[in-house]
């Protein structure tokens, strides 16, 4: 493999990360991280969603016209979705009711329209699967990490095992239940871009507004 | 771009034509490959809601393992007239194709059919109980209307026939969060020791509104209503009297009762 599609297939994991820099598809990011299993298949989903839309989209960028390119995209993408919830509902039957929705939802989560338009239509198609496999991965490395820590501390397992022992059964670890409500996810992932940036400071955004000091109010004359 | 994307309308037309084509033979194909493990996966799914039932029980579980020869037995019905139709197989009786059938199934007149169900089968499968020539449980399947869907559970009779002793539902597609709550154990268990009928034989059986008063005469018959679910809590409250009225179980029901007490 070249360096090129070396590239290709990394830059999203950790230098363009669709969750932590563009901050895109984190709907779903909070909805299915309560547990680590709901995650990862969730992340397997969005990934073969991702890598074949960017394929099949980038096979026939060439001959599809221009005012009907997103109709195209979404037709591929919610195909592709219908298929893979298709595929859960008879492999994974137990998880794919606790995502309920959220599979069905890929079709609308923004990184895989994002990647069809801004990539799969301007690039061949190995870079393109490439590109959506990249993508995938970075997506799922938000989602292993929140789900991890969501499930270790709000209930103090990880993929069901119990790692941590309940105080409710002789143990010390008191779960956190906040850790059990989507609004978590929303800390862990600000928590997880601040590591990315600290690490990667070409990421840090300039502040597009000053913070204003509000003058001291003067005192009344009297 | 490569080459231009040419904008003239055949051709605009034909790349969508076949588009859709391709897309729908590829979602057509996958659903029916894998139709036969998802319905694999639903059926487990049912026999699991009916142990459910059982299990939440007080005492039948043992009632079943004390007792040689007593277990959950299905049996077909035929619904018009109460009576056990067991030269139907119930292992391979499947009410739902039933319905479609022209002979198994009828169409019910829209002032006939509160469940809003369109059709259904003149025959179901019950499940039943029975130690010591008494008939202790009737598991009865109902399905119906809710909101977003048609519902699928199974309502748990006492021996009394008039007293609710489970209720779970296996399949609906109502909204996430709202309708979705029908399933939830906080809602289900609010239902066992439930009274079907009052004293005159109206059906009474339902959800509330909102709260119900425990001090009201409704509180034997009725639970409390789900916040943001009237209209599936509606459609739950008319499936069950459908199902458990004289278009449905009632003449089985009475049998049974029949039976019960000692009758022919």
């Amino acid at each position: 493999m070249n360096t090129d599609s070396t590239r290709t297939l990394t830059r999203p994991v950790f230098d363009e990360n669709p969750i932590a820099l563009q901050v895109l598809g984190v709907c779903s990011a909070l909805a299915v991280t309560k547990t680590l299993a709901t995650a990862l298949v969730m992340c397997l989903a969005l990934t073969a969603v991702l890598t074949a839309s960017n394929t099949a989209i980038s096979a026939i960028r060439k001959l599809v016209p221009r005012s009907i390119r997103l109709i195209v995209q979404i037709t591929i993408i919610a195909s592709l979705v219908i298929v893979a919830d298709q595929f859960l509902r008879a492999f994974a039957w137990e998880l794919s009711k606790e995502l309920s929705v959220f599979v069905g939802l890929i079709v609308t989560n923004c990184i895989v329209l994002g990647r069809a338009e801004t990539f799969a239509m301007n690039n061949s198609v190995g870079a393109s699967a490439l590109d959506g496999l990249g993508n995938g991965l970075g997506y799922s490395v938000i989602l292993i990490a929140v789900g991890s820590v969501r499930e270790l501390l709000g209930a103090g397992a990880l993929l069901g095992y119990q790692l941590l022992p309940l105080a409710s059964e002789d143990g010390w670890f008191q779960p956190i239940a906040l850790m059990r409500s989507p609004p978590s996810a929303f800390f862990i992932i600000g928590g997880l871009i601040w590591l990315l940036r600290t690490w990667k400071t070409s990421q840090v955004e300039e502040s597009e507004t000053d913070v204003l000091v509000p003058p001291t109010p003067a005192r009344s004359e009297s | 771009m490569a080459s231009p994307t040419e904008e003239n309308p055949a051709r605009t037309l034909l790349v969508a034509f076949v588009v859709c084509a391709v897309c729908s033979v590829v979602v057509s194909a996958t659903a029916v490959f894998l139709e036969p493990r998802q319905r694999a996966n639903r059926e487990r799914e049912r026999e699991q809601q009916i142990q459910a039932i059982v299990a939440r029980q007080p005492g039948l579980a043992e009632l079943l393992e004390g007792l040689e020869g007593v277990s959950l037995e299905p049996h077909v019905v035929e619904l018009a007239t109460g009576e056990l139709a067991d030269h139907i197989d119930a292992a391979t009786f499947d009410a739902r194709r039933a319905a479609n059938d022209p002979l198994l199934g009828v169409a019910l007149p829209a002032d006939r059919d509160p469940a809003r169900i369109g059709r259904r089968s003149r025959f179901a499968v019950v499940y039943l109980i029975e130690a010591a020539g008494r008939i202790e449980l009737v598991i009865l399947p109902v399905h119906g209307s809710g909101y977003a869907s048609t519902l699928y559970g199974y309502l748990a009779l006492a021996g009394d026939t008039n007293t609710v002793a489970g209720l779970s539902f296996y399949e609906h597609g109502e909204t996430p969060g709202l309708g979705s709550e029908i399933e939830e154990p906080y809602f289900l268990e609010s239902w066992p020791g439930k009274l079907v009928r009052d004293e005159k034989g109206e059906l009474r059986i339902g959800i509330a509104l909102d709260e119900v008063d425990p001090d009201s005469p409704d509180a034997a018959y009725e639970v409390d209503g789900l916040t943001g679910a009237t209209r599936t809590c509606s459609g739950v409250t008319q499936l069950l009297r459908y199902w458990l009225g004289e278009d449905g179980f009632a003449p089985f029901l009475e049998r049974v009762r029949l039976k019960n007490e000692g009758g022919p």
